[in-house]
């Protein structure tokens, strides 16, 4: 849904704050993610996310989740799946070459990082393939319990 | 005559072939090629060139067998449709043949999970039939597949892989069929060690009219040791070293001298089985051993 997707680029500063207590949330549950076993929670919590930053995003289930990035902007919207930043083909109203009614995910993104208060977009290397259609919550929470275990 | 290549000359006189193997190098020289591959010279009809073998990224296949072409050792160039997709490898088969590829071998290409990037996307544009119908269709009708024409188009022999088998109840050549149907002029199979199963599978394929439609140049190559023996049987997907060869190896006081003279023998063997169109000895990063393996039992094509 393109008006959620621009109501959360709007909001991006609120949602990303959101993001940091959420991630705390999910470090404090790690043990117990650990115990269940995160091969187990991998399909339920997978579906659990895709719902949520299906409706917030138009989220393709990349597993590779890089929203804080790219300003609540899913770079996996555009047709040309560009990680860094837009094409040469954006039109002069900001909207996509191929799909003229939407607007480039890029100028998007320039959008929110202003709201996040600038500064967060950055060199993303190229994605993991094998991460797709994987919860990347749980990616995440894998990494930080590793994180602090060290 | 389908390509301007030796090989399909050799094939249809119904001559026995030699084809080997090679893999590009890890190095941005034509001479690094030569080094690795031109021991192969003079010795083989042609020779394979892997593309990405192992899901690996070496020099790209292309130049190299270009660079074989220019040196006198004619190429099989190997296609798989895991790291490009139908554009580029129509862009591919043509230049191929622009730079003096006469023969092409159509595969699937190995799983990029088991590479050494296995983070990187694997692109399955299209699968190994695709691109034989693809090549097929670029050579015999002089056209792409949106119609425009190629003029002139890529002279290619077209090859496919396959595994030979145990030709047990319920054994059906459709596979084959249905490539042979889409445009394959020869096969080149997985290694066969087996002698008594080869003949068992090449009297099924020649039951089923098989041979008569596509030439059978079947896998071999110089076994390094009984520990490599044992690790292609355990581990390369449909191929069996019987026992008492990997026991023969194991015996000998030198291992590598006994896996060229079981590989040298083996091939003796292939000349006398109907169907076989020739031997396709691999042995990775073994070109060496190969070129020994023929200079010393004088085999040839």
């Amino acid at each position: 849904m393109r008006s959620m997707r621009d109501w959360s680029v709007r909001h991006a500063r609120g949602l990303s704050r959101l993001y940091v207590v959420f991630e705390h949330l999910m470090v404090a549950v790690a043990p117990l993610a650990r115990l269940i076993g995160h091969e187990r929670l991998e399909r339920p919590v997978a579906a659990v996310e895709r719902r949520i930053k299906e409706t917030l995003f138009d989220c393709r289930m990349c597993g590779a989740c890089v929203l804080s990035s790219t300003g609540m902007s899913c770079p996996r919207n555009c047709p040309k799946n560009l990680l860094n930043g837009p094409c040469g083909g954006v039109r002069a109203d900001g909207s996509c070459e191929i799909l003229p009614g939407m607007t480039c995910v890029w100028v998007k993104a320039v959008e929110g990082d202003r709201n996040m208060g600038g500064g967060t977009i950055g060199l993303l290397p190229a994605g993991d393939h094998r991460l797709i259609r994987r919860s990347s919550w749980l990616r995440i929470l894998r990494q930080r319990s590793k994180e602090s275990a060290r | 005559m389908k390509s301007p290549g030796k090989l399909e000359a050799r094939l249809a006189a119904g001559d026995f072939v030699i084809t080997a193997e090679t893999t590009p190098p890890d190095a941005a020289t034509s001479d690094a090629v030569m080094e690795r591959t031109g021991c192969l010279k003079d010795l083989v009809d042609a020779v394979n060139v892997t593309d990405g073998a192992g899901a690996r990224t070496h020099m790209s296949a292309l130049p190299c067998a270009a660079i074989l072409a220019a040196n006198g050792i004619e190429p099989v160039l190997q296609f798989t449709v895991r790291d490009r997709n139908r554009l580029a490898i129509q862009g591919d088969m043509i230049g191929a043949a622009a730079l003096g590829v006469p023969s092409i071998l159509c595969l699937h290409g190995d799983s990029i999970t088991k590479g050494d990037q296995p983070d990187a996307k694997a692109v399955e544009d299209t699968d190994s039939r695709g691109l034989i119908s693809m090549a097929r269709q670029m050579r015999d009708e002089g056209c792409l597949p949106s119609g425009r024409a190629i003029d002139p188009p890529p002279g290619l022999l077209i090859g496919a892989a396959d595994t030979p088998r145990d030709p047990g109840a319920g054994f059906n050549t459709d596979g084959l069929d249905a490539k042979i149907a889409a445009g394959v002029d020869f096969f080149q199979t997985q290694f066969a060690y087996d002698i008594d199963v080869l003949r068992r599978y090449m009297a099924a394929l020649d039951d089923h009219g098989i041979t008569r439609k596509a030439s059978f140049i079947v896998g071999v190559g110089p076994i390094m040791s009984a520990r490599s023996a044992r690790w292609m049987d355990a581990n390369l997907f449909g191929v069996h070293v019987p026992e008492h060869v990997i026991r023969r190896i194991e015996g000998a006081a030198d291992e590598k001298g006994e896996g060229r003279k079981v590989c040298a023998e083996l091939i003796e063997q292939f000349r006398e089985i109907k169907g076989i169109a020739g031997a396709h000895m691999m042995a990775p990063r073994g070109e060496k051993a190969i070129a020994r393996t023929l200079t010393d039992y004088r085999i040839r094509g």
